[in-house]
């Protein structure tokens, strides 16, 4: 019985990561085709550095992430706060709008943007494509930030003020390190939902501005340049690095703390290394 | 306490970016321009009432529960297999199952065009085992295959969750009381999970039923999946109202799924649906 058992698990994982390692063997594949292996080499590794194509759309990625996650931290963070103190009726209300872009398939998000923006007479490209990203990322911050909120001693705020504290100081040293880990959390689901889009992308960009996503779209049916396969290699094992550095941390730095870290129930997508409670 | 101000700006770019365009959605879908401005028309969604597109959206239905359901086999088991006391190491366990959503989607999917093809991984390995030739590429089994490739993870990782929160004495109370294996999951264990299992389903059919791009990689033809035909309306024919209408379908089809899955939610706090 644990024989079989073990056995369906390595399956199930063969399976998850059968398409992986094709790609990070493929990325040292000598033929361009996807077809035939004629050898190893790394001289994809030295092109994609020279790749403008690749260079622009990694560009893009990673400035649409980091903009698009700070920008809707900020907004989230203090939308949260007004949120929190809302009455009954309108805060269900506005939670409820905030649903919308997470209920939504991607693909009505991305056109009904698209629709906006064309009859705003916007040129589709850069901002758009930022608005869109900020837009879909807001309510993950929320959904991290406000339970923080809710689980807060509402007395700390009071007591703060009471202890001579005003109440900008009082937010800075007492209310935000208490919603901190819901804060960076909701940052992280934030940049990694940006990171990785395609369909909202595909539609409210234009003139040029790729994300990796889009420039792996149009590849795919002519065949993917090993350099994508080479660059994913890479990012790879950056992210694999990096929640193996976390983790080690994590466990050195308080062992009991482990798991509880960010669980973030509300929100739908798992996504990795973003403590969820094992 | 009256900071509920704070919120406004939030509000307001809801308004802007998430009402307006649903409502540019809604508006495109049923008007139509004519030489003295816009004048409300149905025929967009009289259009969908063909046999082609209705085919379109039942292959989409059909293929989004097959892969659930096969997403639900695989899944459950798995998950169950990992919320079990005899697997230590869960932590890396659950990095592994989450661990593949780093690598870039399309990507992953584009793999397994060079793993299907006829000259591919996967028959180089069935040849090499004397076992006949797999040719799925560009039908609809790649893209069921596809499907569960990718949405496998949201359906293990919400049953997981359940389960491994289920009280242990709550199934030793069971077999104490003279259930078998069988009697024990069927009347304790799974209803449970139903919570997990329920958002599992969720989680993949959703996706499933609105994907354009495991279609358009591994399927066949243009017309595959509904959200082809929504893509194709935008991007090339330029028939807005036509893909308005489609998008409106494609709601109201999203909506009527939650709510019935909402109905098989027993306990809100513990499926983590959303």
């Amino acid at each position: 019985m644990r024989f079989l058992k073990k056995t369906y698990v390595f399956l199930i994982f063969a399976f998850l990561y059968a398409p992986i390692l094709v790609l990070i063997v493929f990325s040292f594949n000598e033929s361009k085709s996807r077809g035939n292996w004629e050898g190893l080499t790394l001289k994809w590794y030295r092109e994609l550095f020279q790749d403008r194509q690749i260079m622009s759309a990694l560009y893009y990625t990673l400035l649409i992430a980091i903009l698009s996650s700070v920008i809707a931290t900020v907004i989230g963070l203090v939308a949260s706060i007004g949120i929190f103190h809302m009455k009954k009726l309108p805060q269900s209300m506005v939670l409820n709008l905030n649903y919308i872009p997470i209920l939504n398939p991607d693909i009505v998000t991305g056109i009904s943007l698209m629709v906006l923006f064309i009859s705003m007479k916007m040129n589709l490209g850069f901002a758009t494509m930022l608005l869109a990203h900020i837009t879909f990322n807001i309510p993950y911050v929320i959904l991290s930030i406000l339970p923080k909120l809710k689980q807060m001693n509402k007395h700390l705020y009071e007591a703060a003020l009471d202890l001579g504290a005003s109440p900008v100081e009082a937010f800075w040293k007492v209310i935000l390190p208490e919603i901190m880990p819901g804060i960076i959390t909701g940052f992280l689901l934030a940049f990694t939902l940006s990171i990785d889009d395609f369909v909202i992308s595909f539609f409210t960009t234009g003139s040029g501005v790729n994300n990796l996503s889009i420039v792996i779209f149009g590849m795919a049916r002519r065949g993917i340049s090993p350099k994508i396969n080479a660059l994913s290699t890479l990012m790879f094992l950056s992210v694999l690095i990096l929640l193996i550095i976390v983790n080690l941390r994590m466990s050195v730095d308080n062992p009991e703390r482990r798991g509880k870290n960010g669980r973030s129930k509300e929100n739908g997508r798992y996504l990795p290394g973003i403590g969820h409670d094992i | 306490m009256k900071r509920h101000w704070l919120a406004w700006p939030y509000i307001i770019w809801m308004i802007i970016f998430i009402v307006v365009p649903m409502i540019l959605v809604v508006f495109y879908s049923v008007t139509e321009q004519t030489g003295e401005g816009y004048q409300l028309t149905f025929r967009h969604f009289h259009r969908f009432v063909d046999p082609i597109y209705i085919n379109v959206l039942i292959r989409s239905v059909v293929l989004a529960l097959v892969s659930t359901i096969i997403c639900l086999l695989l899944g459950y088991p798995m998950a169950a297999i990992l919320a079990g006391r005899e697997f230590s190491r869960k932590k890396i366990m659950y990095m592994l199952i989450v661990l593949p959503m780093w690598m870039n989607f399309l990507l992953r999917t584009y793999a397994w065009m060079t793993l299907l093809e006829r000259n591919g991984v996967v028959n180089t390995i069935l040849s090499f085992l004397n076992l006949p030739s797999l040719d799925i590429l560009y039908t609809n089994k790649a893209v069921v295959l596809g499907m569960v490739y990718n949405f496998l993870p949201f359906m293990i990782l919400p049953i997981y969750s359940v389960l491994s929160k289920i009280d242990q004495s709550v199934i030793e109370a069971a077999q104490d009381l003279g259930g078998n294996g069988i009697v024990v999951f069927r009347r304790v264990i799974f209803p449970l999970s139903l919570p997990g299992v329920v958002s599992g389903i969720t989680m993949v059919f959703m996706p499933a039923v609105t994907t354009f791009v495991i279609s358009r990689l591994l399927g066949g033809g243009q017309f595959t999946l509904i959200g082809n035909l929504i893509e194709q309306q935008f991007l090339s024919s330029g028939d807005w109202g036509f893909g308005s209408a489609l998008s409106v379908i494609m709601m109201i089809l999203i909506l009527l799924s939650m709510g019935v899955m909402s109905r098989y939610e027993q306990d809100k706090g513990g499926g983590a649906l959303w």
